[in-house]
């Protein structure tokens, strides 16, 4: 992988704390102990359980460590651990920064990672989108992050207006500045209670969860990339930076190309925010943009690797705007493609949603379908009219798949599953 | 209708589409255009007139807000009762079932009137959200083996005198009224608490509808081999979780 990943747990030596009190120095070392505990018994980083192990030491513990940082916070549906990428490497332009680069996003895994950035001068953190406003309170951002919002996971987590209502309650009077995405009418009300916006135009490719006004109920009308609401007048804001093709707009009408490694229309509109968010730190966005350009693979996501003699690329799709953000970067037809579905509790336990996707958009391509709920997919993909095959195994799969790489996209579990299963 | 079209009517996806309703329209269109029919499909906004002369009508779930939204436009509305009154199917899921009640609770905990083409009324239940796999068994009248669906509810639907159970649940919550009941009907009308595609695990409830629509006693097999396989994982996977709870 290129570029700094960052710090991302308890294992770096925290001698640049040695300002910290007394209370927050035992906390940090306790749950350093705890997460090398955790690591060395095989359970992943250790970095959320370390968290957890240093909050109860020290409740304050956050709010402490965020104190002598310029922290950033990155919250959405999709989208957030790129960006929160993406603007660490544009920020590293100006100072060392501290990342939960792996994506920890609760007040645990955040507080684990700023426990572990000894010297830095920006924390940017990508939030869960339920902690946004409990992580607000604590870190006193200089700028927050809001990309998208649309259904995820809706067996468990809130509604997706209501997710908006909250963060507009909490972000009320922040000092912060917001960097919103003025195309996605909810984001745009959440954000429109907040002193100090800078709009983006990124785009909105999912409509389904903003056809009702946020603030009336009213139906929203949306000519060309407008939008309003025609029984109210809430509308889309002007717009201060835009995504425009392949380059980034900035306020003064400059446009700066962007050249990623990243794949795809929703990385261009994650970089354009990522640029706006550096401008709000005094970096360049041609600087923040070339930086950005290293960025090669994120978590594992966009990862090309060998697999039984071909090369499988990795994509995670987690809802319905993701997967539709997907299909518009894969190769064309008849480019392979494989899909796995679980739904275990960190997925979602009802497959509903599958009927949200547009499957149809696989028509031409040879389909192999695998994971928890295969037979969910294969009805799903039998009513799409697209040309399908039920295998077992990753290895069956590839197997059956004809020439060419092969575009390999699951969700959240399924994803890890696959990772586990191509690096054995 | 002229014998070889099927207009299906989409009712509010801007309002009513939560928890992958479209299924529900999808599955409809593909096993009737399998069946060599010419399917013209509407589907209608909540600031637009719902059409009078569709055959099938759909509606699916929602959050409680757009619920309420629904509820007032589609009062304000004459379309719906005028294709029930025409013998058209209205086939309704979850938020959308308890609209096609005598009353519902809205978003501000206010009991709201609905269409009342269905004698059923629905209030807040007390207990814990009906969350998981259900299964149940059908009015026998209706001719479909077991239903197999995902619940997600808190609400609770209590039918009167001119309403049918639509099933009898094996597993999980149904109507909630501790009864067993799961959804009801009443002629051509139909609601379900087997919330967004319960087409995709039932697909004979889609062929119920064709069928009542076009007003014939069967239809062309079709393939059901991925459909049946999808049945019996879910039926088995419902089974299960019963018999691991006892």
């Amino acid at each position: 992988m290129a570029g700094n990943p960052g710090p991302t747990g308890l294992s770096a030596p925290d001698a640049g704390r040695d300002s910290l009190p007394a209370r927050a120095k035992v906390a940090v070392t306790a749950g350093r102990v705890a997460a090398a505990v955790s690591r060395r018994a095989g359970r992943g980083s250790g970095s959320v359980i370390g968290g957890k192990v240093s909050l109860r030491v020290d409740p304050d513990l956050l709010r402490t460590l965020a104190e002598g940082l310029d922290i950033v916070l990155v919250s959405a549906t999709n989208g957030k651990t790129t960006t929160t990428r993406l603007i660490a490497e544009a920020l590293r332009a100006a100072g060392p920064v501290v990342s939960n680069a792996l994506g920890a996003n609760m007040p645990a895994g955040i507080t684990s990672a700023l426990a572990g950035g000894k010297d830095a001068q920006f924390g940017v953190i990508e939030v869960d989108e339920k902690y946004l406003n409990t992580v607000a309170d604590e870190t006193y951002p200089k700028a927050v992050a809001l990309l998208n919002l649309s259904r995820d996971q809706l067996d468990r987590a809130a509604e997706t207006r209501m997710l908006a209502e909250h963060w507009r309650v909490g972000l009320q009077g922040t000092s912060a500045i917001v960097v919103a995405n003025a195309d996605d009418p909810l984001v745009t009300w959440a954000a429109s209670s907040c002193p100090q916006v800078v709009w983006v135009a990124c785009g909105q490719t999912y409509r389904e969860d903003s056809y009702s006004c946020p603030s009336c109920g009213g139906v929203l009308q949306r000519p060309g990339e407008d939008w309003y609401c025609g029984s109210c007048g809430f509308r889309r804001p002007q717009p201060h930076w835009a995504l425009r093709g392949t380059h980034a707009v900035d306020p003064h009408g400059g446009a700066w190309p962007i050249q990623l490694q990243l794949p795809g229309r929703a990385n261009l509109a994650n970089a354009t925010a990522a640029a706006a968010v550096a401008a709000v730190f005094g970096v360049h966005p041609q600087v923040a943009l070339q930086r950005m350009q290293e960025v090669k693979a994120v978590a594992g996501r966009y990862d090309v690797l060998p697999y039984r003699g071909r090369d499988l690329r990795l994509l995670l799709a987690k809802n319905p705007a993701g997967w539709l953000e997907t299909f518009t970067l894969i190769d064309q037809p008849p480019a392979p493609v494989i899909l796995s579905v679980n739904a275990l509790s960190a997925d979602g336990t009802d497959t509903s949603w599958l009927w949200d996707v547009d499957y149809e958009r696989l028509r031409g391509h040879p389909v192999m379908v695998m994971g928890q709920r295969k037979l969910d997919l294969a009805v799903r993909l039998e009513v799409a009219g697209v040309d399908f095959r039920v295998v077992d195994s990753l290895e069956q799969a590839v197997q059956m798949a004809p020439p060419g790489r092969i575009e390999a996209i699951a969700n959240y579990t399924a994803f890890q599953a696959l990772r586990r299963d191509v690096k054995n | 209708m002229s014998e070889s079209s099927l207009r299906v009517v989409w009712i509010y996806p801007d309002l009513l589409s939560t928890y992958g309703d479209r299924g529900n329209v999808l599955v409809v269109q593909r096993r009737a255009e399998q069946r060599g029919l010419r399917v013209e499909r509407y589907d209608v906004r909540s600031d637009q007139p719902v059409p009078t002369a569709g055959d099938i009508y759909l509606i699916g779930g929602g959050e409680d807000r757009p619920q309420r939204l629904a509820g007032e436009r589609l009062r304000q509305d004459p379309g719906l009762h005028r294709a029930v009154e025409n013998g058209a199917i209205v086939f309704a899921v979850c938020a959308g079932y308890q609209i096609l009640g005598h009353e519902f609770v809205d978003d501000l905990g206010q009991r709201t009137p609905g269409l009342g083409l269905l004698d059923v009324w629905s209030t807040r239940g007390e207990g814990a959200r009906n969350v998981g796999d259900i299964l149940a068994d059908p009015d026998p009248r209706l001719g479909l083996p077991p239903m197999t669906g995902f619940e997600n509810h808190q609400g609770v639907t209590h039918l009167g005198q001119g309403a049918s159970p639509l099933a009898r649940v094996r597993v999980g919550g149904g109507n909630g009224t501790g009864n067993g009941t799961e959804g009801a009907w009443q002629d051509t009308v139909f609601g379900t608490y087997l919330h967004g595609p319960v087409m995709a695990r039932n697909p004979a409830i889609a062929d119920l509808l064709i069928k009542l629509a076009l007003d014939v006693g069967a239809l062309p097999p079709v393939d059901n081999t991925w459909y049946d396989a999808l049945r019996e994982e879910r039926i088995a996977a419902a089974t299960a979780s019963v018999a691991g709870e006892q």
